[in-house]
């Protein structure tokens, strides 16, 4: 194959860095505002650091202000999204799998149910959940932002498809006539055959609940329960009057963004791998 | 869940059924009966959350919006509420509501601007890091991606930033060059927030895209190279018509998020005083129902949301998907 021509070469580099800069210059101003204190903040150019940085006091008076509440919404983001993604991947792999490798009657309504739910949007679902919740007398509880977190119906639909072409029905077959009962093939077998769709699902679902805003501000109201994201707005909502919040707010999204950041670059692989299997076959 | 009768010495492969033998009917059962029992062990627990926090709301969102709360004190303030029978007045209310339909039309306006231009924004980019001539294609694929793993709250505040007058570094390198840009006014502040929205999701839906190329096999466009196609041709005519069934995936995720806007102009309300409370449906519902105090309103709007969600994303997928997205369906 004969290599492109340079001009091709320069006009596409050209082109991806000019993309380049359009999506990181943010992520840039974030890493560089959260050097600065609030006079800075507003004070100096954005794009630059301010003449004295300190980005390590700043992040510090992030993590003590108001007796570390911070930290506690960050844990609490990392429970809801670690625990919510956990389950809704077991779930969902257990559902796809039986989907996949059952034939019962109703099964293809039971997943058009299922598809049906991949296509309701969220938050329009948030406000009746919240009705439901509080009728329950869950609201503003731990359950009522972790419940719904365990479903995941773009799951199902993915480990279904995924076990429908991983899961050989001749490997179950073999493992009942070993005299395996159901629930060990599963999790002896399939599970471990479905493993990359199971890694998809994971993330997808951790990336869904870490940034979901809608559900927690409808169903909490006690600050301890806050989730991240929902704990920086509410400090937004405070800025006017403290304006250190500004500050502080600039700070704990840096703080929240780089994990996140640091976890997509390096699972991007397995993300890439996971992809290919649902959007080959979407 | 597992099966009572351990070993089997002659086990029934699936399909067998359908072979036409004397014993068939009895098998059938006895086969069907076993994968229904083992079935339910697995499908029941997600099916029973996902009634839960599917089903369950959207019912009872159905229900609370044929209701409406009447008081029996004086000046129906005060004494005991309870809930009447309200027929679709809820639903008349919200469809009289100009704010609310202001909102559905600011979204579906937002939603044919900006999904088709992310979607070829992200086209052209996985186009690019897949021709032959791109370099460094590892650093720019993780750089285009790195916005979707900043939440849309924190995605908006960030953008807020850079996009108020005092603060903003974009506001202060324009006006060095003469220009007044206002990014919050009245007309450029649905745009504003369809910038945030492309920002965070194109690197994404470039993923998605790159994956689904990847997965066509190679001597395809060398074939075409030694056929005397250039890379332009190759693109039109192989890559993006392969390109078909992920481009009508991202487009359905695409517009269902469009409808759910939400978090970004929530979040960029005390900056814009162009947005208000009934900017985008999402808002309006959430203001209803926490603001307002009106549920049954506020679920008549969840409800209307829902369905325009999926009459929409059907439509698009009949529309656009044609035969390429059936046929995908059947492959899996």
């Amino acid at each position: 194959m004969t290599p492109p021509p340079v001009r091709h070469r320069i006009i596409t580099a050209s082109l991806l860095t000019v993309a380049a800069v359009y999506f990181l210059v943010p992520v840039y101003w974030l890493a560089v505002s959260a050097t600065k204190n609030s006079a800075d903040l507003f004070g100096t150019f954005g794009f630059w650091f301010s003449g004295h940085p300190h980005p390590v006091d700043h992040l510090v008076e992030v993590l003590t202000y108001d007796h570390g509440i911070y930290a506690r919404w960050f844990a609490n983001s990392l429970f809801y999204a670690g625990t919510g993604a956990v389950c809704a991947t077991l779930l969902s792999a257990a559902a796809g799998y039986a989907l996949a490798t059952f034939p019962f009657r109703g099964r293809e309504a039971v997943f058009n149910v299922v598809l049906a739910g991949v296509l309701i949007p969220g938050t329009a679902l948030a406000l009746p959940l919240y009705f439901l919740f509080s009728a329950l007398g869950l609201a503003d509880t731990y359950w009522a932002v972790l419940i719904p977190s365990t479903v995941s119906p773009f799951g199902v639909y993915l480990c279904r498809i995924y076990a429908a072409a991983a899961v050989p029905d001749s490997l179950l077959e073999a493992a009942r006539i070993d005299g395996a009962g159901e629930a060990r093939i599963f999790g002896g077998i399939a599970l471990r055959l479905m493993t990359p769709a199971l890694v998809t699902v994971f993330l997808f679902q951790f990336v869904h609940i870490w940034n979901n805003y809608f559900l927690p501000l409808v169903m909490l109201s006690d600050s301890d329960l806050y989730p991240v994201q929902l704990g920086l707005t509410s400090w937004t909502g405070y800025a006017d009057r403290q304006p250190v919040l500004y500050q502080y707010t600039v700070g704990g999204a840096f703080l929240s963004v780089v994990p996140l950041m640091v976890l997509m670059t390096v699972l991007q692989r397995y993300w890439r791998t996971g992809l290919t299997e649902g959007s080959v076959k979407a | 869940m597992s099966r009572d009768t351990p070993s089997r010495p002659d086990p029934v492969p699936r399909g067998a059924a359908r072979k036409d033998t004397g014993r068939r009917p009895r098998r059938a059962t006895r086969t069907e009966a076993r994968n229904a029992r083992a079935a339910a062990g697995f499908v029941l627990p997600f099916l029973a959350l996902f009634v839960l926090c599917f089903l369950a709301p959207l019912g009872y969102a159905l229900y609370e919006s044929l209701l409406r709360t009447e008081r029996t004190g004086p000046l129906g303030l005060g004494g005991r509420a309870h809930q009447v029978f309200a027929g679709l007045a809820n639903y008349a209310h919200a469809l009289a509501d100009d704010r609310f339909l202001a909102g559905f039309g600011r979204v579906l306006l937002f939603g044919a601007v900006q999904v088709p231009l992310m979607i070829v924004l992200a086209t052209a980019l996985a186009l690019l890091l897949e021709s032959a001539s791109a370099r460094g294609v590892p650093f720019f694929r993780s750089a285009f991606f790195l916005p979707y793993g900043v939440p849309g709250v924190i995605a908006s505040i960030l953008w807020g930033f850079l996009y108020v007058p005092g603060i903003s570094p974009l506001v202060k390198i324009a006006e060095s060059m003469g220009w007044q840009v206002d990014f919050l006014s009245r007309t450029a502040v649905l745009w504003s927030l369809a910038n945030i929205v492309t920002w965070q999701f194109t690197g994404y839906n470039m993923l998605v895209l790159i994956a689904q190329l990847k997965a066509v096999p190679g001597e395809l466009y060398e074939a075409a190279r030694i056929d005397g196609a250039n890379a332009w041709q190759v693109a039109r005519h192989i890559k993006i018509p392969l390109l078909r069934p992920a481009l009508v995936l991202t487009g359905v995720f695409s517009i269902i998020g469009t409808l759910q806007l939400f978090a970004e102009p929530m979040v960029l309300r005390p900056l814009a005083s162009s947005i208000d409370s009934g900017f985008t449906p999402n808002l309006h519902a959430y203001s209803e129902a926490f603001v307002g105090n009106n549920q049954q309103v506020a679920a008549a709007e969840a409800v209307l949301l829902a369905l325009v969600a999926c009459a929409v994303s059907f439509g698009f997928l009949r529309l656009a998907g044609g035969r390429a997205g059936e046929r995908a369906g059947e492959r899996g």
